[in-house]
């Protein structure tokens, strides 16, 4: 006899169908558990896609360089110097530390966190000045609002352009005046502005109140050399970014003269170790979901297996007139398997509609991630895979202990219970 | 068809055991209408729990249809029951979600029959007990008399070596066991063996041969008037 055989199947359906009240209060305890564990997975995934989103556009390997102060004295210098970076530094690492992919440097208009006075036609406004190369922008994704970036050509020829930011723009100009075309002045110079941004939903470092203009430009612009005042430093994606950064500040005090053990001298920021925390934040958050979930759902089988192990005790009768009538022990087990299986399927089955649909209004009411990190919250096709295949092999376990006690009473003894 | 020899069978109580067969011997040829009378404690529903497979011996040998009956499990058991033997309960033991139909089609569901060809095989033999058009009908739409000529249709409809019938007038009334009384000898006049067992005289008398049981020795072994004087 086969598994796909038509009475069999009637056989379950009518003993399921006799009482109908018990059967569905039955499979409730599955049906809830199921919409439990596709919820907290699709809403820990909603969670996932928001916070994936908050970084698109960011190198997540990525690491940021600057000088400080220092706070040792070391090699005949006092403590206090400052540390001050050229090219050369950037041609250094790029030489020795094979691990960087790429490294972007930046220079600043005043100190550090200085303000630079921008003016146009009369008005003013205190804002950040960069002097930048275009791939600055793979660290964090501007939101060009109209115009472009900085290119390369830019570089190359040493333009007097500008990008600035929203901010800018909002001191400068008068509402829905075009911006692009037109000239600003910093510090005496001249640079026509190229593109405008604006604050992005992604994270952002600079800010909107700031000038970006090509690097070549401000060296030649504000005779600033062969200095850098920062670097952004992209690590290849297989190393950790935080052995690299160590490293780099070996070399860089080496190359400085700064104490080995001083720690105020080269200023750094780690951007990964911010994102493996999310990272790891979300991954716990999943891993959680899918413990609570699947021990909810083992609880819901669980019920089921005892009510079976009631109708099995109040069939005995039963059974012993289908076995009195030629029906093996396997049989027997088999029909009550797959009551048990039939059970936690439907309900199963049911759970995943309801859940699946609950996502998806949740999606359309909070999934766009304008607001907090929450976006197209729903679960994955192998975790609904993986989710029913444990379903289906925990109805199998427990159905077997009803179905055990059913064929373990002789079938003689069995008659005679009323 | 039946054939023991020396059968003995004890059930433990507590410490001690009690010894329910004590050495049966019997043989009941194909054909045979055959009653066993017995007082309750007699054996007699022992010795047919195991005539049935439904329960094992302890000593002695069993021979069902000349196959002798030993080292059963409850599988092997399932399949000679289906094969060799029909039940005929006191308590008519009819799946009560079920209707007519499908509780006589059931041992040929088992058996492996097709659908089509149990539901068909069904039907006649509802027919034959003349119940037809109560197909469609659960137990508990059936009166007493109908139920039991259902279950002696199930019992018929795999073609069985033997019937075996276990107090089958027990919850009916005179009319009734009288009407399922001449069920079974139409029956075994179509040459099916039958077995049945009673505590009722005048049930027992209806029958070709009685034996009589008690405590679990047979005291008498004999073909009824009825037999000898045809």
């Amino acid at each position: 006899m086969k598994l796909f055989d038509r009475d069999l199947w009637r056989e379950v359906f009518s003993t399921l169908t006799k009482n109908i009240t018990r059967t569905i209060l039955t499979t409730l305890g599955v049906l809830f558990a199921v919409i439990i564990l596709i919820m907290l997975l699709g809403t820990t995934n909603g969670m996932k896609n928001g916070f994936d989103k908050l970084f698109k556009g960011t190198a997540t390997n990525s690491i940021f360089v600057w000088g400080q102060s220092t706070g040792k004295p070391y090699k005949g210098f006092e403590r206090g110097r400052r540390v001050k970076y050229t090219f050369d530094d950037i041609k250094l690492l790029k030489e020795n530390i094979k691990e960087i992919e790429s490294i972007s440097p930046r220079i600043q208009l005043g100190n550090y966190e200085g303000v630079s006075v921008v003016t146009r036609k009369g008005q003013s406004s205190g804002s950040s000045v960069y002097g930048d190369f275009p791939s600055i922008d793979d660290f964090a994704k501007k939101n060009l609002e109209e115009g472009r970036f900085l290119n390369q050509n830019d570089i190359e020829n040493s333009r007097k352009i500008c990008v600035i930011g929203d901010d800018v723009y909002k001191l400068l100009y008068k509402k829905e005046e075009n911006a692009i075309g037109t000239y600003i002045e910093i510090n005496g110079v001249y640079f026509q502005v190229v593109g405008v941004y604006r604050k992005n939903k992604n994270v952002s470092f600079d800010g909107q109140n700031t000038v970006h203009i090509p690097f070549t430009t401000y060296q030649k612009a504000f005779n600033s050399g062969n200095r850098i005042g920062w670097m952004a430093i992209t690590v290849k994606s297989k190393y950790d970014a935080g052995i690299v950064l160590a490293k780099i500040k070996k070399l860089l005090k080496l190359k400085h003269d700064i104490h080995p053990k001083d720690t105020r001298g080269i200023g750094s920021f780690n951007l990964s170790e911010i994102f493996s925390g999310i990272n790891a934040f979300t991954m716990v958050l999943q891993g959680f979901s899918f413990f609570i979930g699947i021990f909810t759902l083992l609880a819901g089988v669980i019920a089921i297996s005892n009510i079976l192990l009631i109708t099995v005790k109040e069939r005995t009768k039963e059974i012993g007139i289908r076995r009195a009538l030629g029906a093996t022990p396997k049989m027997i087990k088999r029909q009550i398997i797959l009551e048990a299986i039939v059970l936690t399927v439907f309900s199963g089955l049911l759970g995943f509609v309801i859940s699946v649909a609950g996502l998806s209004y949740l999606d359309s009411k909070f999934g766009d991630g304008t607001d907090f990190p929450f976006l197209n919250p729903s679960v994955s096709f192998t975790q609904l895979i993986v989710s029913f295949t444990l379903m289906l092999l925990l109805s199998l376990l427990v159905g077997l202990i009803p179905a055990r006690k059913a064929v373990k009473m002789k079938p003689i003894e069995a008659l005679r219970e009323e | 068809m039946i054939k023991i020899e020396n059968l003995h069978k004890s059930y433990p109580m507590g410490k001690d055991s009690l010894h329910v067969l004590k050495g049966l011997n019997l043989h009941i040829k194909e054909g045979e209408f055959v009653s066993i009378m017995g007082s309750s404690g007699s054996g007699k529903s022992t010795l047919l729990n195991i005539v049935g497979l439904l329960d094992v011996h302890d000593e002695g040998n069993y021979y069902l249809n000349g196959q002798l009956i030993e080292n059963l499990d409850e599988k092997k058991a399932a399949v000679l029951r289906n094969k060799f033997l029909g039940f005929v309960f006191q308590s008519f033991n009819l799946i009560t979600y079920k209707t007519a139909l499908e509780n006589v089609a059931l041992p040929l569901y088992y058996k492996g029959v097709g659908r089509k060809e149990r539901q068909k095989t069904a039907l006649e033999y509802l027919e034959k007990v003349g119940l037809k058009d109560w197909a469609g009908h659960l137990p508990s739409e059936l009166s007493g008399g109908q139920k039991q000529r259902v279950a002696i249709a199930r019992a018929l409809v795999t073609q069985p070596k033997v019937v075996l019938a276990d107090e089958p007038t027990g919850a009916l009334d005179s009319t009734t066991s009288n009407s399922v009384m001449e069920m079974l000898k139409e029956i075994n006049r179509e040459g099916m063996t039958v077995f049945v067992i009673t505590h009722e005289e005048e049930i027992a008398e209806e029958t070709d041969r009685i034996v009589r049981l008690k405590d679990g020795v047979i005291i008498s072994d004999e073909l009824t008037n009825k037999k000898a004087t045809v």
